[in-house]
């Protein structure tokens, strides 16, 4: 009973934190963009602009439902909640903190992959679903954007796994600190299990994964449409891309699921790479920084901090580079990230092999 | 090739990035509204350039091309604004006056009652061609440029104080006075 209850109770909160998030990250969104470009961003709607993101929300509830003459409807319809619900079932596998995550499971990290992959075809289903040119124009984008992207996802990934040795998710963040169950070395040759902090890292415990994260960073911005990959939206070309036809409620859920995705995949980085829930800070001598900013509360606390960092540097990224042409993001995928990341797996390999012993 | 395109392609994005972030805690400060015949006008490359339009305001010469204001009192109704306007919003009526009914601030004589004087502002292009011409300078532009309204009719100023009994009134006198003279000449 208490089982089934937790089982509710979990999706809801992780629900509302998403939607939270949506919320913030939108907010965020324009006030960056406006101050990148010498704005004031939102400022009308409650103080400095506040309220606005609440606002927009309460707008798109109220909106009628548009269902255009010639979709189809069943695609068009089931479109956004597949969209929606292949983000949010990522979420599932993902640790907040030391043992507190949704469900703890050896293939977590192939689980995400796996459902994330759903994603495209639901993108395809609200393009081909919408019966209009430029929706379909921008899911075709979207699939050849994302089936390519997920290359260089996948194999920086393997190259993380090949260092840490597990798919589950909490042991890969358990390898990055103070409470590590190997021995984990800083660069291969300090060992840090007591030193923890910054230093146990993935990203510092074996050097080469610093170039793999930005692969995966880069990749996962492609992944979820985000600038300067977002020719499948390209508000410029094609109006809106897939989401074109989609109004009100409907529209909140697409615009939701993109924005679940910055945060999941930027929490995936986080675990992968930059120590999950572990402190930055770590023991020195006396000073028990490590020891003292671990716990139920930090470790979701470090989470976020890292992950909501990452969401800004993709806000960032999306206020200062121009889109690039369908060519040159294929060229960016096939040619430089993944031969790099196929190199970092063999990097990984060997470091595994010689220094990690 | 692809080596030296992604390395460029890296450089010039952290480039870029360097110069977003610089502006995005640059974005702490406004910028000074200035004049814009002050000589560091463009000088200001960091801060904010918003402004908060209805709570402040950018400063502009006192008379600039902005709405226009006509000083009936000055106004001797001789249609020149209405015929130099190319747009034709400027729509007058005379009605002639028996005698000479007074003089302007600079001493023209004005002969015309102006029955109606109206701007429509909805179709006023700015250009300051009625100011040009006008004698008696009594057509000018102000510095007044917010004057947003619902109706599009309100956008059509009426500048004649004369009311529709007094119209109706002159008239009448001119139509008597033409009369006599008629008779005048008949005898």
């Amino acid at each position: 009973m208490i089982d089934t209850i937790i089982h509710i109770i979990v999706p809801i909160a992780l629900f509302i934190f998403i939607a939270t998030f949506a919320l913030f990250a939108v907010y965020a969104e324009r006030k960056i963009a406006g101050f990148v470009q010498d704005r004031l961003g939102p400022m009308e709607t409650g103080r400095y602009g506040a309220l606005q993101t609440i606002a927009d929300i309460l707008k798109l509830l109220q909106k009628e439902h548009i269902n255009p003459t010639n979709t189809d409807s069943i695609l068009f319809k089931a479109a956004p909640i597949l969209i929606f619900v292949a983000v949010f079932t990522g979420f599932a596998m993902m640790p907040w903190a030391q043992d507190f995550l949704p469900a703890n499971t050896h293939s977590g990290l192939f689980f995400i992959m796996a459902v994330i992959s759903i994603d495209a075809i639901g993108i395809l289903m609200a393009g081909w679903g919408s019966n209009n040119k430029y929706s379909l124009l921008g899911s075709m984008r979207a699939i050849a954007q994302m089936v390519s992207y997920e290359i260089p996802v996948g194999l920086s990934l393997i190259a993380a796994v090949m260092i840490s040795q597990t798919l589950n998710l909490n042991e890969i963040a358990l390898m990055q600190g103070i409470h590590a169950t190997e021995t984990i070395k800083f660069l291969g040759f300090w060992e840090v299990n007591q030193v923890g902090g910054i230093f146990a890292w993935h990203i510092f415990q074996a050097p080469h994964l610093l170039v793999v994260y930005l692969i995966f960073f880069i990749a996962s911005l492609a992944e979820c449409n985000r600038a300067p990959f977002d020719i499948p939206e390209a508000e410029s070309e094609l109006v809106g891309g897939y989401n074109t036809e989609y109004g009100g409620i409907h529209f909140a859920f697409l615009f939701l699921s993109e924005y679940a995705m910055m945060f999941l995949v930027s929490m995936l980085g986080v675990v992968l790479f930059l120590g999950a829930w572990n402190t930055p800070l770590p023991n020195i001598g006396a000073l028990r920084l490590a020891d003292w900013t671990t716990g139920l509360a930090w470790g979701i606390f470090w989470t976020l901090a890292k992950s909501m960092t990452i969401v800004a540097i993709q806000i960032w990224i999306r206020w200062t580079l121009p889109r690039f042409r369908a060519d040159q993001l294929m060229n960016l995928c096939w040619k430089v990230l993944t031969p790099i990341a196929f190199l970092c797996i063999a990097i990984s390999a060997i470091w595994r092999i010689f220094v990690m012993v | 090739m692809i080596f030296k395109t992604t390395t460029n392609l890296f450089f010039t994005a952290l480039q870029g990035l360097s110069l977003t972030v610089k502006h995005l805690f640059g974005a702490r400060k406004s910028r000074q509204s200035k004049d814009i015949r002050a000589k560091d006008y463009f000088q200001q490359q960091q801060g904010l350039t918003t402004v908060q339009y209805p709570q402040e305001k950018m400063p502009i010469p006192e008379v600039a091309r902005y709405q226009l204001d006509v000083e009936i009192d000055d106004c001797i109704v001789c249609d020149l604004c209405a015929k130099a306007c190319p747009v034709d919003c400027i729509a007058i009526e005379a009605v002639k006056a028996t005698e000479a009914i007074g003089e302007t601030s600079d001493g023209s004589v004005k002969r015309l009652y102006a029955a109606k004087f109206e701007i429509d502002m909805a179709k006023c292009m700015y250009c300051g061609l009625c100011t040009v011409v006008c004698p008696t300078e009594c057509i000018t532009m102000t510095n007044n440029y917010d004057r947003s309204s619902q109706k599009l009719t309100d956008l059509i100023y009426g500048f004649s104080t004369m009311s529709d009994q007094e119209i109706a009134d002159r008239k009448s006198e001119w139509t008597q006075f033409q009369a006599a003279k008629e008779a005048a000449k008949k005898k």
